[in-house]
């Protein structure tokens, strides 16, 4: 049985994966660890430079912790551990020496709730470009303006910049999150089930927003909606119980998946 | 009653008045609860009203032109007011609440961001609960031992840091409270910008808790404004203006509620009233304030 229509509809007219693209992640042999439970096995995975990987798979197989080490932010938490090396352009960033701080400036992360600062919406997406850099207002302000743009947030916010970001609606939020992310010129956006809160026109929006900022970022989003995954990115990869199933371009994952397991869940067999 | 068969009549019939199946030991049992509730609330409400009654009734007789202006007055003499108390009580409280406010929201930071899930937060905190309901008079003993005696007078110093060694562990609970119902995706979010710890806390964190934070410096606020014991072995008081350097006795309103209150002078009893009316009516104001930031945060 192949792919179901309304999983291979999307697919037709988006770009192509692009796999001779440089690779920017290479994820090898990650062992992750929740205090005894091993939450990732054996994990190697390449990421590739402008190209949206998608990360599927049943609630629990690891797809979120996965993403979670390419920013380690896991390690606020004493009890979480990562075995293995991921390599960001070649550096090993599991390496205790890394710089934890600098390392979430190159690699900007978008969470699945909306996390808006109390503070204006201004001060939200000028919070990350104050931690680092001390630009004047003027280019502030064009910091700000440039990066509300690209989160296709701009129209609708640009008369009340000093109201509270907790003001705008849930979809707003997210863009609101997604400019405060992309303020910081990352290399690589980490998104977490962005759309799993929003309803279907602010997931519509969030969507072709991803479609835009792939020219500009190497993107990894975590997707519970295989619709989703089919329709914004070019890569795919399947887990399922902390193990990496299948990794390739999206359209052959869903069209002509190679394992029996990938194909169940695509097809709405299980998860 | 006819006998039901409850496989045939398992739904009641049309017609058959609502109610009419539950059992009336039941309808009594509820109709006593419900009466003893009411009871209660009666009892409870007519004795604080009648508090409050009394309170503002003998209050307002106490209340002069010159209550506010003049000191209070020596034993047999006429007239007088309670300005030197009310001031004393201003300056007590503020040394105790600014004294407490640092040291308990910091307290309470480290407890809910620092120490979470160490044992020196686990025994900082029990240690904080000990305290939180420690008795006050314990609280004026150990500071009478720690400050009185060895400069050899009471001071408002003394009496300001009893107070605020009172104010402090509700501060550091109601800081520690309020900073753990801030939703952990927001420090991830903090920190994923490349926030240090300390700019997530201080930028993200304690905004987001601002009102609740506040708050609780507003209960200790209104907690310590009203507190006795302490200050008997601390503050004492004083029957004339107290020196501006704070040193000996300084008058304020409990302890000077609690001697006049006691002493057989009319006008001193009526100055008592006087004072324990403007006292309460400072803490509801600050009980309402601290309801209003609450709604206000809510309804942001």
């Amino acid at each position: 049985m192949s792919a179901s229509p309304a999983v291979s509809a999307p697919l037709s007219g988006r770009s192509q994966a692009n796999a001779s693209a440089p690779v920017r992640i290479a994820v090898k042999n990650l062992d992750f660890y929740y205090g005894t439970f091993h939450g990732l096995k054996n994990i190697n995975l390449n990421f590739h430079d402008r190209q949206v990987t998608a990360l599927i798979g049943p609630s629990g197989c690891g797809k979120s912790t996965l993403l979670r080490t390419f920013n380690r932010i896991y390690s606020l938490y004493p009890e979480q551990r990562a075995d293995g090396e991921i390599l960001l352009d070649g550096q090993n960033i599991l390496d205790p020496k890394v710089d934890l701080n600098e390392l979430r400036a190159r690699v900007g992360m978008v969470f699945q709730k909306p996390t808006p600062f109390p503070m204006s919406i201004y001060d939200n997406v000028a919070f990350g470009l104050r931690l680092y850099e001390r630009l004047p207002k003027a280019d502030l302000d064009l910091r700000v303006e440039e990066s509300l743009r690209k989160a296709a947030l701009w129209d609708e916010v640009k008369d009340k910049l000093k109201q509270s970001g907790m003001g705008l609606s849930g979809g707003q939020q997210q863009r609101l999150c997604i400019a405060r992310t992309v303020a910081q010129r990352p290399e690589v956006i980490l998104f977490d089930e962005p759309t799993s809160a929003l309803d279907p026109i602010s997931t519509g929006r969030i969507e072709e927003l991803i479609e835009q900022l792939r020219d500009e970022f190497t993107i990894a989003i975590v997707t519970h909606n295989m619709q989703q995954a089919a329709r914004i990115s070019q890569f795919t990869a399947f887990m399922y119980l902390g193990e990496l199933v299948e990794f390739g371009p999206t359209t052959r994952i869903f069209m002509n998946p190679e394992k029996r397991q990938t194909q169940d869940y695509i097809t709405g067999r299980f998860g | 009653m006819d006998a039901v068969n409850p496989l045939t009549e398992a739904a009641p019939r049309g017609g058959a008045p609502i109610g009419s199946r539950v059992r009336p030991s039941r309808r009594l049992a509820d109709r006593t609860l419900r009466i003893a509730c009411l009871l209660a609330t009666i009892i409870g409400a007519v004795v604080l009203g009648s508090i409050l009654l009394m309170l503002i009734v003998e209050g307002l007789r106490g209340f002069s032109a010159t209550l506010l202006t003049q000191p209070t007055p020596g034993p047999g003499s006429e007239g007088g007011g309670i300005a030197n108390a009310v001031l004393g009580s201003l300056i007590l409280t503020l040394i105790g609440i600014v004294v407490a406010t640092p040291i308990g929201v910091m307290a309470g930071t480290y407890l809910a961001e620092y120490g979470r899930g160490s044992k020196l937060a686990d025994l900082i905190r029990f240690l904080n609960d000990v305290l939180l309901s420690a008795p006050s008079i314990l609280i004026g003993l150990f500071v009478y031992t720690l400050m009185v005696r060895p400069m050899g007078t009471y001071s408002g110093w003394a009496g300001g840091v009893a107070l605020a060694i009172i104010a402090t562990p509700v501060i550091v609970r109601t800081t520690e409270d309020m900073l753990r119902l801030v939703p952990g995706t927001l420090r991830e979010a903090g920190a994923a910008l490349g926030a240090p710890t300390s700019r997530v806390i201080m930028s993200v964190t304690w905004r987001a808790a601002s009102a609740g934070i506040v708050t609780g410096v507003i209960l200790a606020l209104a907690r310590i404004a009203g507190e006795t014991a302490p200050l008997l072995f601390t503050a004492l008081n004083n029957n004339s203006w107290f020196n501006a350097n704070l040193m000996g006795g300084v008058a304020n309103l409990p302890v000077m509620i609690y001697q006049f209150a006691l002493s057989p002078y009319p006008n001193w009893q009526s100055l008592a009233w006087a004072g324990a009316l403007l006292i309460t009516m400072a803490i509801l104001a600050l009980s309402v304030v601290a309801r209003l930031v609450i709604k206000t945060e809510r309804a942001r």
